[in-house]
C-alpha cells in the first residue's frame, strides 16, 4: 500500500519512482557519464601540450597559468551561456565548458608532476642515450603520474557535478531530472538524482585510485611516510595525519 | 559577433537595468546573499580552523570536508532545498547553500595554513615564553595568513558562482538574467547576463587580490602562489 502511495504522496524515497522510471534514470545516468568522461578526456588532451608548453617556455607560463585559473573564475552558469552563440543547445557546449574548467587544476597539476621529477633521474636517462621524447614518455611521465593522477581525480569530480548545471540547455545528465522534478516538487526525483550524482562521483573517483595503484605499483613498496613531510612532531600535539 | 554586438546593446538599454527584475535588482539580490553567506561562512570556519590549526588536531576533518564539497553539486543542493519547506521562506535556501559551499575552501586553506607555519619558529616563539594566546595571534595567525586570504578568495569565486546558478530554481540574483533569457530564447540577453555575472566574479577576486596586498602582514611572503591542495 505504502509502495504505491508514495508517489502520490510525494515522498523523499520511493520505491515505486525507481521501478517506474529506472529506464529514464539510467538514460540520465548514461547521458551524465559520457559527457562527463568526454569532458575530462579532452580536457586531459588539451592540458598535457599546455603543461609542456608551460615548462619548456617559461614565458608561457605565467599566461597559461594565468588564463586558466580567470576562467575557473567564471560562474560556471555563465560560462555555458557564453559559449551558447557558439555551439547552440548541444552537448558540445556543455562539455567545452566542462574542458575549460578542468584545465586549472589539470594544467597545475601536470607542471607540478613534472617538476617532482628528481634531476637525477633526469640526468641518468639522458646519460643512457634517451632523447626527450622517450625521457618524457619512459621516464618523466611515470614519475609525475602521482600527481598528474590526483589532478586527474579533482578534475574528474568536480565535472561530475558541474554537469548537472549542463540542464540549463537540456544537457546534464541527472541534472536534467532534477531539473524536471522542481515545477512538481517532485521530492523522490530531486533526491534519487542527487544521490546517483554523488555516488557516480565517488565510483569515478574510487576507479582512477585504482588506476593509480596498477600504473603506479612502485608507490606502495616505498614505506607511506615519504610524503608526510609537513607535519613535523612539533610541541605536545600529535602530528596530523593525511594532509594532502 | 553579431550577438555579441546584440548583447551590448541590451547592456546599453536603460530600461533593462530598472525594475523588479532590471540588472540592479538582480545585483542586489546577487550582492546581498553573497555578502550574508561569505560573512556567516567565515564566522564558522574560520574560528574551527584557527582553533583545529592552533591545536593540532582535526586534520582529517579539514581535509576531507574539501572532497566532499567538489563531490556534491550546487544544483541538486539548491533544488533539494526547493522541495522542501525552506522554499518559502525568502532567500534562505540559497543563504544556506552558499555557506555550505563556502566552508570548504575556507576551512581546509586556514586549516592547513596554520599547520604549515614552521615549527622551528613556533618553537622559538615557546622558548621566549609565548603563552598560547600570543602564539596564535603574534606567531601562527601572520605565517597562516596568505593561505587564510587564498581560502577567502576561492571561498568568495564560489559564493558568486552559487548565487547564479540559484537562478535556475527560482531564486534571485543576476542568474536570473541568463535563465530568463533562456526562457524566451533570447541569447543576447543570456550573454549580457552572462557578461554581467563574469564580470562580476572577476571583480570580486580582483577586489580580494587588491585589498590582499593592501592589508598582507608580511608583504614578502605575498609572492607565495596560491594553491590549491592536492
Amino acid at each position: 500500500m505504502s509502495t504505491q502511495g508514495c508517489l502520490a504522496a510525494n515522498d523523499w524515497i520511493c520505491g515505486e519512482y525507481l521501478r517506474s522510471r529506472s529506464q529514464e534514470l539510467i538514460d540520465a545516468t548514461v547521458q551524465h557519464v559520457w559527457i562527463t568522461a568526454v569532458s575530462v578526456v579532452i580536457g586531459l588532451l588539451v592540458a598535457f601540450p599546455l603543461a609542456l608548453l608551460a615548462r619548456s617556455r617559461p614565458t608561457f607560463a605565467g599566461p597559461v597559468l594565468g588564463l586558466t585559473t580567470l576562467l575557473y573564475t567564471i560562474p560556471s552558469l555563465a560560462m555555458f551561456s557564453l559559449l551558447l552563440p557558439l555551439f547552440g543547445l548541444s552537448a558540445g557546449l556543455v562539455i567545452t565548458g566542462l574542458v575549460l574548467y578542468s584545465l586549472t587544476i589539470l594544467v597545475r597539476n601536470i607542471i607540478a608532476g613534472l617538476e617532482s621529477v628528481p634531476e637525477e633521474a633526469r640526468e641518468a636517462a639522458r646519460g643512457m642515450g634517451y632523447g626527450p621524447g622517450r625521457l618524457l614518455w619512459e621516464v618523466e611521465l611515470p614519475l609525475a603520474l602521482p600527481a598528474l593522477m590526483a589532478g586527474l581525480r579533482i578534475a574528474t569530480v568536480s565535472t561530475v557535478a558541474l554537469t548537472t548545471v549542463g540542464s540549463i540547455v537540456g544537457r546534464g545528465g541527472l541534472g536534467n531530472l532534477i531539473e524536471d522534478a522542481l515545477p512538481s516538487f517532485f521530492k523522490a526525483q530531486v533526491l534519487t538524482a542527487s544521490v546517483l550524482c554523488v555516488l557516480l562521483a565517488v565510483v569515478a573517483d574510487l576507479l582512477l585510485l585504482g588506476v593509480q595503484r596498477l600504473l603506479t605499483p612502485w608507490t606502495r613498496i616505498r614505506p607511506a611516510r615519504t610524503s608526510r613531510r609537513k607535519a613535523a612532531p612539533t610541541g605536545p600535539a600529535g602530528a596530523v595525519k593525511a594532509v594532502g | 559577433m553579431g550577438v555579441l554586438g546584440e548583447a551590448f546593446g541590451w547592456l546599453t538599454t536603460g530600461a533593462n537595468w530598472s525594475g523588479d527584475s532590471g540588472v540592479w535588482r538582480r545585483l542586489e539580490e546577487h550582492i546581498f546573499v553573497s555578502g550574508v553567506a561569505l560573512a556567516l561562512a567565515c564566522a564558522i570556519a574560520l574560528p574551527i580552523a584557527l582553533y583545529l590549526g592552533h591545536i593540532g588536531k582535526g586534520g582529517a576533518l579539514a581535509i576531507n570536508i574539501s572532497n566532499v564539497g567538489r563531490a556534491v553539486p550546487v544544483f541538486a543542493v539548491l533544488a533539494l532545498f526547493m522541495v522542501s519547506p525552506l522554499r518559502n521562506s525568502g532567500s534562505v535556501p540559497t543563504i544556506i547553500a552558499l555557506v555550505l559551499f563556502a566552508v570548504p575552501p575556507l576551512l581546509t586553506n586556514a586549516y592547513v595554513g596554520m599547520r604549515e607555519v614552521d615549527s622551528a619558529v613556533v618553537e622559538a616563539a615557546r622558548g621566549m615564553g609565548m603563552s598560547g594566546r600570543q602564539l596564535f595571534v603574534r606567531v601562527e595567525l601572520p605565517l597562516a595568513y596568505p593561505l587564510i586570504m587564498t581560502g577567502l578568495r576561492s571561498a568568495s569565486v564560489q559564493v558568486v558562482a552559487t548565487a547564479t546558478i540559484a537562478a535556475m530554481v527560482g531564486q534571485g540574483g543576476l542568474g536570473r538574467i541568463i535563465t530568463a533569457g533562456f526562457n524566451t530564447y533570447n541569447t543576447p540577453q543570456v550573454v549580457a547576463g552572462a557578461l554581467l555575472v563574469a564580470l562580476l566574479a572577476l571583480l570580486v577576486e580582483g577586489v580580494l587580490v587588491a585589498l590582499d596586498r593592501v592589508i598582507d602582514p608580511a608583504p614578502s611572503l605575498a609572492a607565495r602562489p596560491s594553491r590549491t591542495t592536492v
